[in-house]
């Protein structure tokens, strides 16, 4: 019998029972609440006069709706203010534990969940947002679900689910100087289109990932939804193990011994098959942008523009050129001659520390460009800002004239006062160019913290490498 | 919720890959605390043409006319046909509670993003996926017909057209089941109470980390 993938071994060890036809009840370990998909879920409770299955299973925070300036005058938008305000109740009444707006641990919901040891190997995470699949950076099964699904896991902590296939992506290589996993990640949902990892689970391997810090794996699963699969995955190795040591959700002294061995076996059989592979060299792999509004439209950043008139699919042409429309693109044009007018340093794809480190080790001594009328930094929680404060990186980028910002979502969709104006155009790291996403007729290409820093400074996309110091 | 059986309607055809749920009920109308009153602002920011923010008189914004869902023809559609990819990006339910309250029954594409299409099942809304070369066809029959309509069966799974052709389509059986019945996932769950109690006391040996609120026996 061929061996097991780690989705696999995930998978049989959250089995509650299974129907004939495959339909599955999976045990879920962890739920992260936020306040903007689970308020009708708590409602739908209190109308069926339901109780939670398991409150400490659950663990909440306010991140796409919260200022992330003057925090200290409350939610101006009251609309907004009383979505917050219902989770803080929806907390009380049923017993989760909450890092609320005020609170020093508060932050991106995908960011605390690492970082206080509530994301573990070998559990199922979810959450009520799709970039959940950031966990699978732990070799967590980590997916987001739809409100009715955060009620059902409430109310059972299971969830309904059918089996995924198997995909693995391999990176092998070395990866060049300036080339970050926000670049590898672009380039393979390039390779592979939006959809290619639809009903998939996506396990990430290869000397190129195993050579990812846990920041960047967590970069990475983060847009395996962009690529179609609802879960990414990477295996356990001695990094991972490090990481998750003495963080205060982690486990007790007690039973680390047990939790270490039994995470070390969270990886792929050698023997084990999957339904589909990728390949990628790392070598290959340049710093990339988006130029579109979809994120496989992406180019390197020595490249120029596409033309639609070479794709041959026309229903992709179309798309194409109602991308370019959009986006106030001419094909042919150089990547470095697109001039910016935000930048946005944040998201719970690259708002943690590492990421606001590499952004400020370029940004360090030099100016943002006088025809970038807004650029900021959002760190992703509010012990990454207090770690960046202690390392003197605020002032590295207050200096340079960013703004240095408190926790949230922020401009990634912009739901709070942080967005773009019609055709304003951002480079921003990211996850969404969708139309619209950072703001009505607002222009995004994404980029890694390095290119978005550079691109600061230079008032245009440039190869941080050509930087003059 | 309310049980589904057979739509009889126009179809209106969303000639785009990739529509994202962004688009579909664009971020702004995330806000609400409620789980209704979505359908007015149902792809926003492509339907009108002034800016849409919550709590606005719709009825009073100026229409996007070329928009397909404001033409004269496709009024009453009760069946989208898409593109590839449809309901990609976000989680959020709020899309197919915008596509339910607006009227919609039955989105016809040729793949769907996972998280929407699971979530279309959890509002009385039918996703079917017909390969490409079938989706094409339907697009240039609508097109060329003013007033097409569609039969969707669901018990026995097939589509006919106007000039009785009939498509097969599949479906998971306990989903069709759920939809059929308009049953409560969750109510069906906690029939398994016992299942998951004898889940947990396992679990519990065996990652006792990950149960320190419970007392393992
Ligand atoms: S940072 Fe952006 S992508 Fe991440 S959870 Fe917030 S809104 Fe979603």
């Amino acid at each position: 019998m061929a061996g097991k993938t780690l989705y696999d071994k995930l998978w049989d060890s959250h089995v509650v029972r299974q129907e004939e036809d495959g339909t599955t009840l999976i045990y879920i370990d962890r739920h992260l609440v936020h306040e903007v998909t689970s308020p009708q879920a708590f409602e739908g409770l209190r109308l069926a006069g339901r109780s939670l299955w398991r409150p400490a299973a659950n663990l909440a925070t306010p991140d796409h709706n919260v200022p992330t300036t003057e925090r200290e005058k409350g939610i101006v938008d009251p609309v907004s203010r009383i979505q917050v305000e219902t989770l803080d109740h929806n907390c009380v009444d049923f017993g989760i534990t909450e890092f609320g707006m005020d609170d020093p641990r508060q932050g991106i919901v995908h960011v605390i969940g690492p970082e206080q040891g509530a994301t573990l190997p070998g559990m199922t995470v979810v959450c009520g947002d799709s970039h959940t699949s950031t966990h699978g950076a732990f070799a967590a099964l980590a997916m987001g679900i739809g409100t009715s699904e955060v009620e059902h896991v409430l109310a059972t902590q299971c969830l309904i689910q059918k089996k995924a296939k198997n995909m693995r992506v391999t990176v092998d290589g070395a990866l060049s100087a300036g080339v970050t996993a926000k670049d590898v990640i672009l380039a393979i949902i390039e390779k592979i289109g939006t959809a290619g990892g639809t009903g998939h689970t996506i396990e990430f391997a290869g000397s190129a990932i195993r050579g990812l810090t846990m920041e960047g794996r967590m970069t990475l699963c983060n847009m395996a939804i962009e690529a179609g699969a609802r879960a990414g995955l990477v295996a356990v190795d001695e990094q991972t193990i490090e990481y998750v040591r003495g963080r205060p959700y982690s486990p007790a002294e007690s039973h680390l011994p047990q939790a270490e061995a039994y995470w070390r076996g969270l990886k792929s059989d050698a023997d084990a098959s999957f339904d589909s592979e990728v390949l990628l060299r790392a070598e290959d792999i340049r710093p990339q942008v988006s130029w579109g509004t979809s994120p496989e439209m992406v180019v390197s950043i020595d490249d120029a523009v596409p033309d639609p008139q070479q794709e041959s699919d026309p229903v992709k042409r179309e798309g194409m050129i109602n991308a370019l429309n959009y986006m106030g693109l001419e094909a042919g044009m150089a990547i470095t001659d697109i001039q910016l007018d935000k930048i946005f340093i944040g998201s719970c794809t690259n708002s943690r520390i590492e990421d606001i480190r590499a952004a400020a080790a370029i940004v360090r001594g030099h100016k943002v460009a006088g025809t970038i009328s807004q650029a900021m930094v959002v760190p992703g929680s509010g012990l990454v800002k207090k770690q960046a404060e202690e390392e003197g990186l605020d002032t590295v980028f207050i200096d340079a004239g960013f703004e240095w910002r408190d926790p949230g979502c922020s401009m990634c969709l912009a739901m709070n006062a942080d967005r773009l104006e019609e055709g304003e155009r951002c480079a921003s790291t990211s996850n969404r160019n969708f139309e619209g996403r950072q703001g009505r007729g607002g222009r995004t290409h994404l980029v890694s913290p390095v290119l978005a820093a550079a691109a600061a400074i230079a008032g245009h996309f440039i190869d941080p490498n050509r930087l003059e110091n | 919720m309310e049980k589904f059986t057979m739509v009889e309607a126009i179809v209106a055809p969303l000639d785009r890959p990739n529509v994202d749920t962004d688009a579909i009920i664009p971020k702004q109308f995330l806000k609400s605390i409620k789980r209704s009153g979505f359908g007015p602002n149902l792809f926003d920011e492509w339907r009108y043409l002034d800016v849409g923010e919550p709590g606005q008189d719709n009825s009073k914004r100026p229409l996007n006319e070329d928009f397909v869902l404001n033409q004269p023809r496709y009024q009453g559609a009760r069946i989208l046909l898409a593109r590839e990819n449809f309901g990609c990006g976000s989680s959020r339910e709020h899309a197919p509670w915008a596509l339910e309250d607006f009227g919609i029954k039955v989105i016809i594409a040729p793949s769907f993003a996972d998280i929407f299409y699971n979530n279309c099942f959890k509002n009385g809304i039918l996703p079917i996926v017909l390969n490409e070369k079938t989706v094409d066809d339907l697009f240039t029959a609508v097109e060329q017909n003013p007033g097409y309509k569609l039969i969707v069966n669901l018990p026995d799974q097939v589509i006919t057209t106007p000039d009785a052709t009939t498509i097969n389509f599949d479906v998971d059986s306990f989903r069709k089941h759920s939809l059929l019945q308009g049953l409560d996932d969750i109510g069906l769950t906690l029939q398994h109470v016992n299942d998951i109690r004898a889940y947990e006391q396992r679990s519990c040996k065996l990652t006792p980390w990950l149960f320190k609120d419970m007392q393992c026996k």
